[in-house]
């Protein structure tokens, strides 16, 4: 499948010297949702405001629906709507203004079937003759998602959609942007919370320090999380695994004092009960076991963290 | 070329004028109404006609100058200057719009609002004092050249400034002294020689002598003079807005 956007070699070394992006290639599937995860200062906000226009990149290039974002900057621009992380709106505009105004910036007319559709379906149209000052701030974010669907682009970029806002209207948002795709919008959201890329994305990438180090389907991630470890602490110390434990998936650990034991969650049979009832048949003692999870965020954090 | 964008921005740009009608067009026509009031019907009846014109309607053209300047300056500036401090401005430079659409728009929009203002105290000026209008089309073509040029010297000034004080800085210390010591108020031939020769250097006397020339017939400055030097600066301010297009300075990292 021909990518909606595709991404190559992308660089931003700002004028301070600070490089942002290097080298970054990633291609988006049509009508998917893609989350890009990282640290604050990773780089996400700065390859999403080169793909949208408002920074210029060092080097590499970028196209949207096969237009290149320079050259053929119209055609590209039409097809990208871009919701940034603040909240900016002119203060003393009525909602349905701000609305016209973005389809015009995009050479619209201002269809008020349109524009009551996409103002419904974000449950703004009561307030269309509000002042945008007089909104709350989950009021303004979701004027800000309409106005960036006000020209009917056919990707929409949410940058942090639900950074400071209570649970309650995160969830809210979730359901708004799974709501839109099922519409055919391809959307790139970036965010910190891990958990909004496990509920939300169909693929996921991790962005340090300017550099993508992973991309992967939601659900191949998921598989990962899937495994689950056992650790034994030992009486005894043991030099290798016993024969007759052999037939488990096990390993030493701690000079031969911890057996650790991993085992897939999914799996019809994890296999402790049958492992416990050869370890007593061994003669194997233990006087604490733990379990744990490697969780989306265990994995994140490793990822992130400074690695050469 | 994104005519619908063009317009959009305009009107959207006169609707914020039209939101602030007090401050943006009864506040500068009534200033300047209170200098017709007192150089013109208070002081003026006292101080001798200047070449064959009553003190009062001598400075019209001044006036409405004074307004021009100022007002498509201030006006230009904050009408960029607000998206970029608000942060709305991404929309406009996410949108399918190139750099001339951008200026094409918002210059518009300033120097129409000046032309307008510039326009309205011409007519109250008819109420205090007698006006004629000689060269009716030069009137018109140095009305619309300057507010176009201001609008984009205030583009620019909208452009660079980081912050409120930097806004205000050009139009208060240096259009308003240049306006009024580039002869609104008098003629610079009554100035002794040397400080004729000083205000040659200041661009306003060109406009202001121009402008007055096509209302009255009389120049500190050939016209021509006066028309060249406009484009002049009008060349300047496009040379500059060229440059930022091309470096995206202050809009683009």
């Amino acid at each position: 499948m021909q990518p909606i956007v595709s991404i190559a070699n992308l660089s931003k070394t700002y004028a301070s010297g600070f490089e942002a992006l290097k080298g970054v290639d990633l291609d988006i599937r049509p009508g998917e949702i893609f989350a890009l995860l990282g640290p604050n200062g990773a780089g996400k906000t700065t390859l999403i405001s080169i793909v949208c226009g408002l920074v210029t990149a060092t080097a590499g290039s970028v196209s949207i629906g096969g237009n290149d974002i320079i050259k053929a900057y119209r055609k590209a621009r039409q097809l990208v709507g871009l919701v940034p992380q603040e909240l900016t709106t002119e203060p003393f505009e009525t909602v349905i203004a701000a609305m016209r105004l973005s389809r015009g910036l995009f050479g619209l007319k201002p269809d008020p079937e349109k524009i009551e559709t996409i103002l419904r379906q974000l449950s703004l149209w009561d307030k269309k003759g509000a002042k945008t000052v007089t909104l709350s701030g989950g009021m303004k974010r979701r004027l800000m998602i309409a106005k960036a669907l006000a020209h009917e682009p056919r990707v929409l970029f949410l940058d942090e959609p639900t950074a400071g806002v209570d649970v309650e209207l995160r969830r809210d948002m979730w359901d708004l942007v799974r709501g839109l795709r099922d519409t055919g919008v391809t959307i790139i959201l970036t965010t910190h919370y891990i958990e909004e890329a496990e509920q939300m994305a169909d693929r996921v990438g991790v962005i340090r320090k300017g550099e993508l180090i992973l991309v992967e389907d939601k659900a191949e991630l998921m598989h990962k999380l899937g495994k689950k470890q056992v650790s034994l602490h030992l009486n005894q110390r043991l030099d290798a695994v016993p024969p007759a434990l052999m037939k488990h998936d096990l390993e030493l650990a701690q000079d031969g004092c911890e057996l650790i034991y991993t085992y897939d969650t999914n799996a019809d049979r994890t296999g402790i009960t049958a492992l416990l009832t050869d370890l007593s048949e061994a003669g194997i003692r233990f006087h604490d076991l733990q379990t744990q999870k490697s969780t989306l965020e265990d994995i994140f954090v490793s990822l992130v963290s400074e690695r050469p | 070329m994104n005519l619908t964008a063009v317009s959009t921005i305009y009107a959207f740009e006169m609707r914020r004028t039209l939101r602030s009608l007090m401050q943006s067009v009864v506040s500068p026509v009534l200033s300047t109404a209170l200098y017709f009031v007192v150089f013109g019907a208070a002081i003026g009846s006292r101080i001798p006609q200047i070449e064959g014109v009553s003190f009062g309607a001598f400075i019209v053209p001044g006036l409405i100058m004074l307004t021009l300047l100022t007002q498509s300056v201030s006006n230009a500036s904050f009408g960029i200057y607000f998206p970029r401090f608000l942060g709305t401005i991404f929309e406009v430079l996410s949108a399918p719009v190139s750099f001339l659409e951008i200026v094409i728009a918002y210059v518009g929009a300033a120097a129409t609002k000046s032309i307008v203002l510039g326009l309205i105290i011409l007519a109250t000026a008819t109420l205090f004092v007698p006006i004629r209008i000689e060269h009716p089309l030069f009137m018109i073509l140095f009305l619309v050249l300057t507010s176009v040029t201001f609008s984009l010297l205030g583009f620019i000034i909208g452009i660079w400034a980081d912050n409120f004080e930097q806004l205000q800085f050009v139009p208060l210390l240096v259009v308003t002294p240049l306006t009024f010591l580039g002869g609104s108020f008098y003629s610079i031939t009554m100035l002794p020689p040397f400080w004729q020769t000083v205000s040659l250097f200041n661009p306003v006397v060109y406009l202001v002598s121009g402008f007055r020339w096509s209302f009255y017939g009389q120049a500190d400055v050939n016209v021509y003079l006066s028309l060249a030097m406009t484009l002049l600066f009008l060349g300047i301010c496009l040379a500059i807005t060229w440059w930022i297009f091309k470096t995206g300075y202050r809009l683009k990292t």
